[in-house]
């Protein structure tokens, strides 16, 4: 079962499989396995590059086998061959020919990289912010005026139903770099600038990545989930977000029907240092440090994807977050175990 | 008589370049490397600053020194030509009037300085243009008090008459390095003091 | 060996020559110590260049090993996230700084001088102080270990990666003393480099022997002559960079600092404007030594002495172009991804020409497969792959997806290794017999040959799959999810091959320098200069000054009915 992934990875590689179908059912993050436009154009600049390089190499090692096996010293022969010291023929022969191939790659190279990276953006396309930040993602919604993290939700763009994700990328901090295999090459988010790039996933899905870009000592914790989701379940998905945003407001205002539990983990989230750096809509946590919470029950993950998101595990993180991620900028409050079971239960509150 | 045997050796003397005057080349393309980073991170961070002052408001144009340095250049091609042709006198008068115009020099950037950090409150930390001021002409004028000092060494020899004129090739590399200090002082002057202000 | 040639009398070169070296006896202990710290001899400090990057080739072989431990399974613990990123930092600083350009300035400094008939370089005094400010440089970055202080705090030596972008060095990101020792430690080789660079343009230009016009200089010092020129131009901006981190770190400067309006960017293009053209110093002296082993081994004139020449002009030139296409992904417009993917792809004219050229050679030869030779071919076979995948990865549209990942790691390992270390263990065996007397053992040379070989391709042919699978460098562990486990077990299994070539390499040269078969002053029956002198050389080189004729001078005295002159 384990040795069967690298196996067909390896044919994948070898560029004689260029099937998107052909495992679709697990997540993947072979750039080979593209769904969605801009990692597909490259995939086939990809395999018509790799066919030319093959024949170069096939032929320019002939070519040397043959010499070596040719012309190998006999025994016993002492005499020297022949001196020849060059050909201005031979030599322009073997400069013109390569440019002529280097023409031909520029050109299959242009015309992919014009046509992706200077794509217009459709009326219909759904717009995303992405913010990196040492070492989670944080996502706006301009358009529906919501904010999450780390797990990334956009809707399938096939068919007539096109309806591409255009980002918007910038940084906290330092550098970091977007990049989902399946869906586009990566692009670096850099602080003081905002780079662009699209994706238009043509299946539903999970689709896995993570930082691209080395961005201190947890980026290989960087990682990132994006949910395509079917037109509806994207609908549903942003009015659970955008209701859950105002349940919450509504709560915060009066009428205390939440546990008790948990608003008096409210209370208590409140007066630690937890809401300088997390935000949690509609009350006094508005940090930007740290991720959005507001919706923290609707992620499958904790920490960028380090650890499973469940109540056990939300727990250990607050308790003490090097647990699961050393080097954490999120440091261990000291909080005694009642406080540490109130604020989870009020962060599993957060839907 | 342990040589190669040849058939035709040429008999035109074999003559290679000085090998002063190719390890300065060298090092002024080396240096020149060096000095066209710090241009290109002043060009590129003009006007980006976010907070004053701006190079507009607190820079003028430093005449006297541009003048001195630039006429320096021309000194020292009249002193390199005096140490060819055996003038020692000549020489000396010429080699110390270089040093007293790249002195004058210094001393106008100096001047320059003072009243940017003391009366402006400008420094290097305060903006972008702060960093990348200081910086560029700093450089430029360390290489001046290098130039200064190297010419200082020779200016201490010649007064003790120990500077002859078989010396003149090495003088040449000398001369040969603060033409260049010059030549970049016209860069650094383009650039800072026309285009940045 | 080569040494049966009959009929020319090599053993005392050039007939007169003293065949009796004068034997300087051993003084004390101190004093040979102090003889090897105060030398300003080019031989002397060349082996001294030559051992201090082999000291540190093992060291940093050292450390991949360990990170190739690391990552042979996913969710490892063998180092924390904070060391395996010092190691991956440590090992790319240390190879590119430490071993590459020492080991190829040392080989510059022992044969340039003597392959083009002169007693020393033109400045010995600049040339030991070169040595000993790099020598400086290496101690100082790697006295970080006790000295620095890391990201969190807790460790020490730099860990922000060889190319260490901005602003993740930044104070505000980098607290301690790290990035200091990186960056400090770098100027001051970085001067060692710009020392020497000048050293050997002015030996080349200005201390060549009578009759050696610049078409007859041997291709070695011609290419390192470019790379000197190189160096000049790349090293430089680098040592401006390092500086303004400095201005950064210690006086508040905003060079980098994004908060005050600076721009991370800025630190990409001049650290990639030395980074991309230092690929070039590296690999010309490694195209340096094919052009000289492949002929002698292959008893043919080089193949195009001219075209060979241009060639690496050219590449120095081009070299000087394309650093941005390290930046495919940063946000370029898509007019600077085309022009940095066109001029990109120019640089594959003429390192064409070279491979073809080196073909040309071969081609209607008498091949010996002596180990230098055989390291030479695979050299060859292995140069060809890494500069298809070099061309590749300048198709800026395919980089979005390779960029960063371990397909990039794996093609400049490629280089690295495949053509860089391989024609430095060429070379090493080739004129380990110059510098010590002594040959290296042949039975020994062939297992290293085949094991490195082996343990290379397992390695570095399977490194570039987990590239396109999507795994990023630079990475200290993996999910299992992801079908990289595999793969990564084989790679860090062909790494450890690699390790045992390199000590049984490494007994070879220590059991061949006590016990090794003594060589004689020419044992491969070669052409230049250098194998006219006893080995190891006198201190004064040449007894009396060589006069040549052609680029082949002991081919010319081998062969007096056939001189090369009237062909050149």
């Amino acid at each position: 079962m384990k040795s069967r992934v690298p196996l067909r990875d390896l044919v994948a590689a070898a560029g004689i499989l260029d099937s998107c179908a052909a495992w679709a059912a697990t997540p993947s993050t072979s750039t080979f396995s593209h769904i969605s436009t801009p990692a597909g154009e490259v995939n086939d600049l990809s395999l018509f590059v790799l066919t030319i390089s093959a024949g170069i190499f096939l032929g320019v090692s002939a070519l040397l086998v043959y010499a070596l096996f040719r012309f190998r010293a006999r025994p016993g022969d002492t005499t020297e061959p022949p001196q020849v010291f060059g050909s201005v023929q031979i030599e322009l022969a073997w400069t013109i020919i390569p440019i002529l191939i280097i023409v031909m790659l520029f050109l299959g190279t242009a015309r992919v990289l014009f046509s992706v990276q200077d794509a217009r953006r459709p009326a219909s396309a759904v717009d995303v912010t992405v913010v990196g930040h040492q070492f989670w993602w944080e996502f706006h919604y301009p358009q529906y005026n919501i904010v999450t993290a780390n797990e990334l939700h956009v809707p399938v763009s096939a068919g007539a139903s096109a309806r591409p994700t255009f980002m918007k990328l910038t940084s906290a901090d330092v550098i970091h770099s977007f990049w989902v295999p399946q869906l586009a090459g990566k692009t670096d988010l850099l602080p003081n600038r905002v780079n662009e790039m699209w994706i238009d996933p043509q299946r539903t899905g999970l689709y896995l990545g993570q930082c691209a870009q080395f961005c201190g000592m947890q980026h290989a914790k960087m990682l990132l989930r994006v949910y395509v989701d079917s037109p509806e379940g994207f609908q549903q998905w942003i009015a659970q977000q955008q209701k859950a945003q105002a349940e919450i407001a509504a709560d915060a205002s009066g009428a205390a029907s939440a546990p008790i539990n948990a608003h008096d983990g409210q209370v208590v989230f409140e007066h630690q240092a937890c809401i300088n750096c997390h935000t949690v809509a509609g009350t006094a946590a508005n940090g930007r440090f740290g991720p959005d919470l507001t919706h923290l029950m609707s992620r499958e993950t904790l920490a960028a994807g380090a650890t499973p998101n469940t109540p056990e595990n939300l727990r250990a993180w607050i308790d003490d977050p090097n647990i699961f991620k050393p080097g954490s900028l999120m440091p261990a409050m000291h909080l005694t175990g009642r406080q540490n079971d109130q604020i989870t239960a009020y962060l599993l509150t957060l839907k | 008589m342990s040589t190669i045997p040849l058939q035709h050796v040429e008999n035109e003397p074999w003559r290679l370049p000085s090998r002063g005057v190719v390890a300065m080349a060298s090092l002024i393309t080396a240096e020149s490397a060096i000095f066209t980073i710090f241009v290109a991170a002043y060009l590129y961070y003009l006007g980006r600053d976010v907070v004053g002052p701006t190079p507009r408001e607190v820079l003028e144009i430093p005449i006297l020194g541009t003048v001195c340095l630039l006429s320096s250049s021309f000194f020292i091609v009249l002193a390199e030509h005096a140490i060819t042709h055996a003038r020692m006198k000549a020489f000396t008068l010429w080699w110390s009037v270089t040093i007293l115009l790249g002195a004058i020099f210094l001393g106008d950037t100096a001047r320059e300085w003072y009243k940017l950090i003391v009366h402006v409150h400008l420094t290097i930390s305060t903006n972008l243009f702060g960093t990348t001021f200081y910086s560029l002409v700093g450089l430029h004028a360390s290489h001046v008090i290098i130039g200064l000092l190297m010419m200082l060494v020779v200016f201490a020899f010649a007064l003790t008459g120990k500077v002859e004129p078989a010396h003149a090739e090495r003088v040449k590399v000398l001369a040969l390095y603060w033409h260049f200090v010059d030549a970049v002082w016209v860069v650094v002057f383009t650039v800072v003091y026309l285009i940045g202000r | 060996m080569g040494t049966d040639t009959p009929g020319i009398p090599i053993g005392g070169g050039i007939e007169g020559l003293d065949r009796t070296r004068p034997h300087t006896t051993r003084g004390t202990y101190l004093e040979v110590v102090h003889s090897w710290v105060v030398t300003v001899d080019h031989k002397k400090l060349g082996i001294l260049y030559i051992s201090y990057a082999l000291i540190f080739l093992l060291v940093a072989g050292v450390e991949a090993l360990l990170i190739r431990i690391q990552l042979s399974i996913p969710h490892n613990t063998f180092v924390s996230a904070a060391s395996f990123n010092r190691l991956f930092t440590m090992h790319g600083t240390t190879m590119v700084f430490l071993v590459g350009m020492p080991i190829l300035f040392g080989f510059g400094n022992y044969l340039i001088p003597l392959m083009i008939g002169a007693r020393d370089m033109a400045f010995p005094r600049l040339n030991a102080f070169s040595f000993w400010i790099s020598a400086f440089g290496g101690i100082l970055l790697y006295y970080s270990f006790i000295g620095g202080v890391g990201l969190s705090g807790t460790g020490s030596a730099p860990d922000v990666a060889w190319f260490a972008y901005a602003p993740l060095t930044e104070k505000a990101f980098s607290p301690g003393h790290t990035v200091d020792y990186w960056a400090v430690s770098l100027i001051a080789s970085g001067i060692g480099s710009i020392g020497t660079a000048i050293n050997i343009l002015a030996t080349v230009f200005c201390m060549r022997c009578k009759g050696m016009t610049l078409m007859r200089i041997p291709l070695l010092p011609w290419l390192y002559a470019v790379v000197s020129f190189i160096v000049l131009v790349a090293v430089s901006p680098l040592t401006a960079a390092q500086a303004m981190l400095m201005i950064d770190r210690y006086l508040g400067g905003h060079f980098f600092d994004t908060q005050a309006g600076g721009s991370a960017i800025l630190w990409a293009h001049f650290f990639w404007i030395f980074g991309h053209p230092e690929v070039y110093v590296l690999v010309l002296p490694a195209f340096a030594f094919a052009n000289e082993i492949i002929p002698v081994f292959s008893r043919k004139a080089i193949f195009g002495y001219p075209a060979m020449v241009a060639a690496s002009v050219a590449i120095a030139f081009i070299s000087l172009g394309v650093w941005a296409h390290h930046m495919f992904t940063i946000g370029m417009t898509s007019f600077g991804n085309a022009f940095f993917t066109l001029s990109t792809m120019l640089v594959s004219i003429p390192t064409g020409i070279k491979t073809f050229n080196w073909l040309a050679t071969i081609w209607g030869g008498k091949i010996r497969f002596e180990t230098p030779m055989l390291f030479s071919i695979a050299f060859i076979f292995q140069f060809v792959i890494a500069g298809l995948t070099g061309i590749m990865l300048s198709i800026s549209a395919w980089n979005w997806q390779t960029h960063n990942s371990y397909f990039v790691v794996a093609h400049f390992h490629y280089v690295l290794v495949g053509a860089i270390v391989f024609m430095i263990f060429a070379a090493l065996y080739y004129w380990y017999p110059k510098i010590t007397g002594r040959m290296l053992d042949d039975r020994l040379g062939k297992w290293h040959f085949w094991l490195m070989v082996i343990g290379f391709h397992i390695t570095f042919d399977t490194m570039h799959i987990p590239g396109l699978l999507g795994m990023p460098r630079q990475i200290y562990t993996y999910e299992a999810d992801r079908g990289w486990g595999t793969l990564n077990m084989i790679v860090s299994a062909g790494g450890f091959i690699q390790a045992i070539a390199v000590l049984i390499f490494v007994y070879n040269m220590v059991h061949s320098y006590f016990r090794g078969e003594t060589a004689g002053a020419d044992p491969w029956d070669a052409w230049t200069l250098e194998w006219s002198v006893p080995s190891p050389p006198p201190v004064y080189n040449f007894a009396s000054d060589p006069v040549v004729s052609s680029r082949r001078p002991l081919w010319d005295l081998k062969h007096p009915e056939d001189q090369d002159a009237p062909y050149e």
